[in-house]
């Protein structure tokens, strides 16, 4: 038995610990907004917060997580209110929308940490991130709106 | 479903109206056959196949395209809903079942493909459009006793001359009753309201909250998962299996031979994956086990020396060759490259004894419906499929044997329950159906004052179509269509010009990959027309001009690349600009690319991407278009290609595979010629250009030109 915490929702699981928290997430609470693109931490599609931290979930031991908070996708927001889900939409940044998740989810960790970041810290940031239809010139100007949105004040 | 009465109703005849406005007569499918339309509480007005109005005033345009990420489920609503005078934001869209009514009205069967969703669409969808609306002001004007030619519609209404108003959802029950119209009136291009504006996807929310449910997350009662132990080397063949150990891990339900090798069904996808690498399998690979991707090009080199089949043939090439002031040759070689979506292949079955349903992100519906009954046993009426988003396709979920969808029917026939078969990305890359490797020779010649004189193209290179049911479009041609596109129609003006192909016995099996045949003609025709330049000692954008004087669309959008990428003026040092422009799927691109090169490394500073589509629907969409396929371009350029060694494939994931990713991602503009011409594709349109500009940007930088990809500066020229 696994316990911890998902989108401030307690769950005891019962899986093998050393199940990817990917495939428990996805599989055994049926939030499958958290995606499978690798499996190796190469594409970022399955990232996740774990107690604050981005973390590539195909690799991390479900046991990783017990007693800690995981955030997801359908943790964001529940009304599409966080401002890089406003920015994604106002941007018009997903096209097959499968790596956008993991996208979504290091890009708020970058604002978490540089509520103004420059271009180099998007680099840095989201180059873990691959999106196989071509988003990066949107995904970047979304990220640079959203932070405009949190300095004037319109964020959460 | 088949059969006289749908000839019937599926008439299709022109007129031309009195009265000024075009009326076409038209059949649209109607909707009471649906095989799966669900009859919802608040839907009442089903007027035809392809849209649905509620009692809410929700208008629900059921979509017959798959959405991949290139937009159909906005473009093909904005079309409709054009026609309709909807409130743009009570719409919103479906996706149609499979079934004859949602066939591609050229291609004649259900698929995604080929760039051809808006143009395809682009008559139909407004049709239908303009055939729901008549049949509500119908309504309204039967309500008001009025003339029905004295009323309006605007934004999800009719209104009468002294503006009383009903909506489309307080007329929707009373216009089920009306006589669907065999001709209706299009709109005048100038008045259109949605098409041609920048509208915002109707599919993104759904894309930032987790919520788009895509094949890999179907969910059913009582499904089991599955994965399947494929051969590792092509050809292969499986002798025998010990699944001991396996059988004993936890949550294992089966382990069964299939015809793809052995499926491992389990409880969840994590336990069938790790029972699966306790597997012993005892292959026989003798078929394919010497087999190399170097040795494969050396025999494609050896052939290029000799003629090929005629594709092409004007003027007197090989004496125009022989005689040129000038001449060179040129050998370029492309490698074998997987589509690799984001989202790995993947189908969920739920397999009855009267029915098959299939849950599946998948560009060609019909197909698989016909292969997934012969497996099923089921006649094809019987089996339905759901199509989800698909987490990218790029031609891979387009398969002629629908493999993806075959395998997964006979691992729920064997298991006896609902089944999710998932590809690991391994699995996926590893799995075949690549763009095919190619090699073009090319020779040319100028004149003593620098005309291109002759061309000669030989291409060596696998067929798509052989061997598929689509062999027929080879039309008994001794080529391939999808081998030569884009190099047979070479629209440069040069008197003595030759194209030849040449079939390459492998059995890789191979498929359509985003730009097909455009993924290497494109670059082959644009880096050798630039090296013709150089010898001619002219500007490479000049030297092209000159050549295209009968291709004004060409020269537009490539005047317009060059323009707006400052064409001549100065660069930082070190610095060089490339440029090339393509005709593929009735578009026209041009592209210039602006490139360094720091210690062998290409770095892709920016990208100016100008297209013809003809008439266009959604500007947004066909930005964004652009600019994932200069990426997706620039990703094969740069990094890309599948090699093999003694039959085994070396690359398995994206550490071995690389993706162009953001810190490497250029500044991409875009710009769209205003065109009233037919539409055109632009899915695909926009990959060809990207590799030759960045090569001929290359050469600009650093004097070394490119013949192979992906780009080593170390094997550069």
């Amino acid at each position: 038995m696994v316990s911890f915490s998902v989108n401030k929702r307690r769950v005891n699981l019962d899986v093998d610990p050393s199940t990817p928290l990917l495939w428990a997430l996805r599989e055994n609470l049926g939030l499958t907004g958290t995606k499978y693109g690798c499996g190796i931490a190469q594409c970022g599609a399955c990232t996740v917060h774990l107690n604050g931290e981005a973390i590539r979930s195909c690799v991390a031991p479900v046991s990783r997580a017990a007693g800690k908070e995981v955030t997801t996708i359908e943790g964001l927001s529940s009304d599409l209110s966080h401002p890089l889900q406003r920015a994604w939409i106002a941007e018009d940044v997903p096209q097959c929308g499968y790596c956008q998740s993991g996208q979504l989810m290091s890009a708020a960790l970058l604002l978490r940490e540089k509520p103004q970041p420059t271009d180099e810290d998007i680099d840095e940031a989201m180059t873990g991130n691959i999106c196989r239809c071509g988003t990066y010139p949107r995904i970047r100007k979304a990220i640079h709106r959203a932070a405009g949105m949190m300095a004037k004040g319109e964020a959460r | 479903m088949s059969g006289p009465q749908m000839e019937r109703r599926e008439f299709l005849k022109f007129s031309l109206a009195a009265g000024g406005g075009l009326l076409i007569g038209f059949s649209l499918p109607e909707a009471d056959m649906l095989a799966t339309a669900q009859a919802q509480s608040a839907t009442v007005f089903m007027p035809n196949a392809f849209v649905r109005i509620g009692t809410d005033d929700r208008v629900t345009v059921i979509v017959n395209h798959s959405e991949m990420g290139q937009g159909v489920y906005t473009a093909l609503p904005m079309l409709l809903a054009e026609e309709l005078d909807a409130d743009w934001n009570k719409v919103g869209f479906e996706s149609a079942p499979v079934d004859p009514k949602y066939n591609h009205p050229v291609f004649g069967m259900q698929i995604t493909g080929g760039s051809s969703s808006v143009w395809s669409a682009f008559e139909q969808f407004r049709k239908a459009g303009a055939a729901a609306r008549a049949m509500l002001i119908a309504a309204a004007a039967q309500q008001w006793n009025a003339n029905p030619a004295t009323l309006r519609t605007d934004s999800g209404a009719v209104f009468d001359g002294t503006n009383r108003k009903l909506t489309y959802g307080q007329l929707a029950e009373a216009a089920a009753k009306m006589t669907p119209p065999t001709e209706v009136a299009l709109k005048d291009p100038k008045t259109f309201k949605l098409i041609g504006k920048p509208v915002k996807r109707l599919d993104t929310s759904e894309k930032v909250n987790g919520k788009a449910v895509f094949g890999i997350d179907v969910k059913m009662p009582g499904m089991l998962a599955a994965v399947v132990a494929r051969p590792p080397i092509f050809g292969a063949t499986m002798k025998s299996f010990d699944d001991s150990r396996a059988r004993s891990m936890p949550g294992v339900r089966k382990i069964v031979a299939v015809p793809s090798g052995v499926a491992v069904i389990a409880d969840s996808f994590w336990q069938a994956k790790m029972a699966r690498e306790s597997l012993h399998i005892d292959w026989d690979d003798s078929a394919m086990h010497t087999f190399s991707t170097s040795q494969m090009m050396q025999q494609f080199r050896e052939q290029a020396k000799s003629p090929g089949t005629r594709v092409r043939r004007e003027g007197d090439p090989d004496t125009a060759f022989s005689q040129a002031a000038k001449k060179i040759e040129a050998v370029y070689e492309f490698p074998y490259l997987p589509h690799a979506m984001m989202e790995p292949l993947n189908c969920a079955v739920d397999l009855r004894a009267d029915s098959c349903e299939i849950w599946t992100g998948t560009q060609f519906q019909t197909v698989d419906r016909a292969n997934a009954a012969k497996i099923a046993g089921l006649p094809p009426e019987k089996v339905q499929i759901h199509t989800t988003y698909l987490g990218g396709g790029f031609g891979r979920r387009a398969n002629p044997q629908s493999d993806f969808v075959v395998e997964a029917v006979h691992v729920a026939k064997a298991v006896g329950a609902p089944v999710k078969v998932v590809w690991t990305r391994e699995d996926d890359m590893q799995g075949g159906w690549y763009r095919p490797a190619f090699l073009h020779a090319i020779a040319g010649g100028i004149d003593s004052s620098g005309n291109a004189v002759s061309w000669r193209s030989r291409l060596v290179g696998q067929s798509i179509f052989a061997g598929t049911m689509f062999e027929s479009l080879m039309k008994g041609k001794e080529y391939d269509p999808a081998s030569v596109e884009g190099v047979d129609d070479l629209p440069y003006a040069i008197p003595n010009l030759a194209v030849e192909s040449h079939k390459a016995d492998v059995k890789v099996p191979v498929q359509w990959w985003r730009s097909v045949g455009h993924s290497h003609t494109g670059f082959a025709t644009e880096c050798f027309i630039d090296e013709l330049a150089t010898l001619a000692q002219k500007d490479p954008y000049q030297f092209r001009r000159a050549l295209l004087p009968k291709h004004p669309r060409h020269l537009a959008v490539l005047d317009l690349a060059a323009q707006k990428a400052g064409w001549g003026k100065p660069l930082s040092k070190g610095r060089g600009r490339g440029i090339a422009v393509h005709f593929a799927f009735e578009s026209y691109n041009a592209q210039v690319a602006e490139v360094s090169v720091e210690d062998g490394k290409i770095r892709v500073h920016r990208i100016v991407s100008a297209v013809d589509c003809g008439h266009y629907v959604n500007p947004g969409i066909i930005a964004a278009q652009l600019e994932g396929g200069a990426i997706f371009g620039a990703s094969a350029a740069l990094f890309q290609e599948l090699t093999f060694e003694n039959g085994r494939l070396q690359q398995t994931n994206f550490h071995t595979f690389p993706m162009m990713r953001m810190n490497e991602c250029p500044e991409i503009e875009t710009h769209i010629v205003e065109s009233n011409e037919k539409s055109g594709g632009i899915g695909e349109p926009g990959v060809p250009c990207t590799a030759p500009a960045i090569a001929n940007a290359t050469f600009a930088a650093t004097g070394k030109r490119i013949r192979k990809l992906p780009i080593r500066m170390t094997e550069a020229v």
